[in-house]
């Protein structure tokens, strides 16, 4: 029986398997051992990291919502130090690429100094740039809603690391494409796409938001075929590979994503409702290569008939 | 402790009264590894309506078996009253930090047991591993709503109720019933809302009283990942689903 190739490549990162989990629904992966052998995921995105250690929003930061779920945890994190002295060694141990996921709290310059401090770890298999995440208060923009931000602040930390760049968009936007483009031009290795949808949901008795903070990020199934639509469209404009995400929920959610142009996927929202998902997915994905006798993954990638 | 994901049978579905029931599940790992205050995580549709899982406290174990009490109170637990027995669902469990029951017994105080509502629940499991005949106070809106009063007794622990409405009891909160019959050297276990909760933190915090609260609240994954359910305590932010939903009512900040 032939053997399909699933081993996918983004910037300099070899993954065994294009199935990763993604910032923020996936802890620091320890929370997920006892529900899955984390050693078998393509690649893990950790929980964003500032610099210092940040408190997040107010509660409550979470609610359900048709088909999906409401959340703004506002970015709650140890801080880099915390991360690097508590966190790291057991993703270290994983054995799988570990992809830093970080954010400025106030200043881009923030940025420089976080993926300077990743830089000299060898175990950092790549930086993701979270500049797209929607709760975040007192910002008036997001410097992914804006593709001279995107560029700026892309290309500075460009400048200072030779590790795999990832830059993760936001879908509150006119036209992601041009962002993507942005990114690209700057030096990104790779865009991640889609954040959450900036969304709110209103308790009718109190006549309030469900979320304290009043707004916040929609994910789920319900965002899938916003998300899946995105990665077709940025496809097209670049050139670089696509990490897919938006309400991936099993092997067609997965292989949705991969026929539009995604080069790997990330499984969010799901990791919460079935932890061990992304290991279904990925022998899901095997399955289909087999059955539709393709010997390699990457041959569906935007193979999109239109 | 380690968490386990099962699909586990029914083996009972009970009405209780009204919109009360009581259910058990087959699972053999989590009963021989749950202690009281522990949750399972119940998924109860493998479609996405409801999509996440609804975290309910462990109200006893048997052997292989673990029993829960719930209240027919939305989406998730419409559903969940129509699975029958021979069904299976896929839960996760035992989750979470559960009640201390070595610290406070060691000291030979009085032992008590303090519900409002659905708190009943995980306290008859916490009553049936602490072994001494406890006091346990329990508050509830009316009498219709009181639940487990005749299981306590048969443990040996003497009960006493309040009802909103007094048409059971003491008539008011059950916090002023805490206060009328608390002793020179007792200990605190509550399960309740949030407002119950935080008086018992007071009392036991103006009369230098061990206590130990069991937080209620809403979860997204239940097992520490997505920081949806955290509250304040004196070494900062915890999740109620992994360092709860157990806490020292000293430990935190209301």
């Amino acid at each position: 029986m032939m053997k399909p190739k699933i081993s996918v490549e983004i910037g300099k990162l070899k993954l065994n398997n294009p199935v990763m989990v993604a910032s923020g629904t996936f802890g620091y992966a320890e929370e997920f051992k006892d529900f899955m052998d984390v050693k078998k995921l393509g690649a893990i995105v950790t929980k964003t990291l500032t610099l210092k250690p940040r408190k997040g929003n107010p509660m409550p930061r979470t609610c359900e919502t048709a088909a999906g779920m409401l959340n703004s945890i506002g970015l709650e994190n140890p801080g880099l130090a915390i991360f690097i002295r508590e966190k790291l060694p057991f993703l270290k141990k994983t054995g799988v690429p570990i992809i830093i996921s970080v954010a400025s709290e106030e200043k881009p310059e923030e940025f420089l100094e976080l993926v300077a401090q990743l830089n000299i770890i060898e175990e950092v298999a790549a930086i993701e740039l979270n500049i797209s995440c929607p709760n975040i208060q007192g910002k008036e923009s997001l410097i992914a809603q804006d593709p001279a931000a995107t560029y700026k602040i892309v290309q500075e930390v460009r400048k200072i690391t030779g590790k795999t760049l990832i830059t993760k968009l936001s879908p509150n936007v006119t036209s992601i494409g041009d962002i993507a483009q942005a990114a690209e031009d700057a030096g990104s290795d790779a865009v991640a796409l889609i954040n959450t949808l900036s969304a709110m949901s209103i308790d009718v008795d109190k006549r309030r938001p469900k979320i304290a903070a009043g707004i916040a990020g929609l994910s789920g199934p319900a965002i899938r075929p916003v998300a899946v639509k995105m990665v077709w469209e940025v496809f097209n404009k670049v050139k670089i590979p696509i990490i897919g995400m938006g309400g991936i929920m099993d092997t067609a959610s997965a292989l949705e994503f991969i026929i539009a142009g995604a080069s790997a996927v990330s499984v969010g929202t799901a990791n919460f409702i079935n932890p061990g998902v992304s290991l279904e997915i990925i022998a899901g994905l095997k399955e289909y290569l087999v059955k539709n006798k393709i010997s390699d993954i990457r041959e569906l990638m935007g193979a999109l008939k239109i | 402790m380690k968490n386990f994901q099962l699909k586990a049978k029914i083996l009972a579905q009970t009405k209780i009264k009204d919109n009360y029931w009581h259910c058990e599940f087959s699972a053999p790992q989590i009963a021989k590894n749950a202690l009281p205050g522990q949750f399972i995580n119940i998924r109860v549709s493998a479609n996405f309506d409801p999509l996440l899982r609804r975290p309910i406290s462990l109200h006893g174990v048997s052997a292989a078996k673990v029993k829960i009490v719930y209240e027919v109170v939305g989406k998730a637990t419409e559903i969940l009253v129509r699975k029958k027995k021979g069904e299976f669902l896929d839960i996760i469990g035992p989750l979470g930090n559960g009640f201390d029951l070595g610290m406070q017994k060691a000291e030979g105080r009085r032992q008590i047991l303090v519900a409002g509502g659905m708190g009943v629940a995980p306290l008859m499991f916490l009553a049936e591993k602490l072994k001494v005949p406890s006091l346990v106070l329990i508050g509830a809106k009316t009498k219709k709503d009181l639940l487990c009063v005749q299981e306590f007794k048969k443990l040996g622990c003497s009960v006493k109720i309040s009802t909103d409405d007094g048409s059971l009891g003491f008539k008011g909160r059950v916090t002023e019933l805490l206060r009328n019959n608390l002793t020179k050297s007792c200990a605190l276990y509550a399960c309740g809302l949030k407002p119950m909760l935080k008086v018992i933190s007071d009392i036991a915090n103006e009369y230098n009283i061990p206590a130990q609260v069991s937080l209620e609240e809403h979860m997204s994954c239940g097992i520490g990942a997505c920081l949806g359910c955290v509250v304040k305590t004196k070494e900062g932010l915890k999740r109620v689903c992994q360092e709860g939903p157990v806490f020292k009512a000293q430990d935190l900040i209301w």
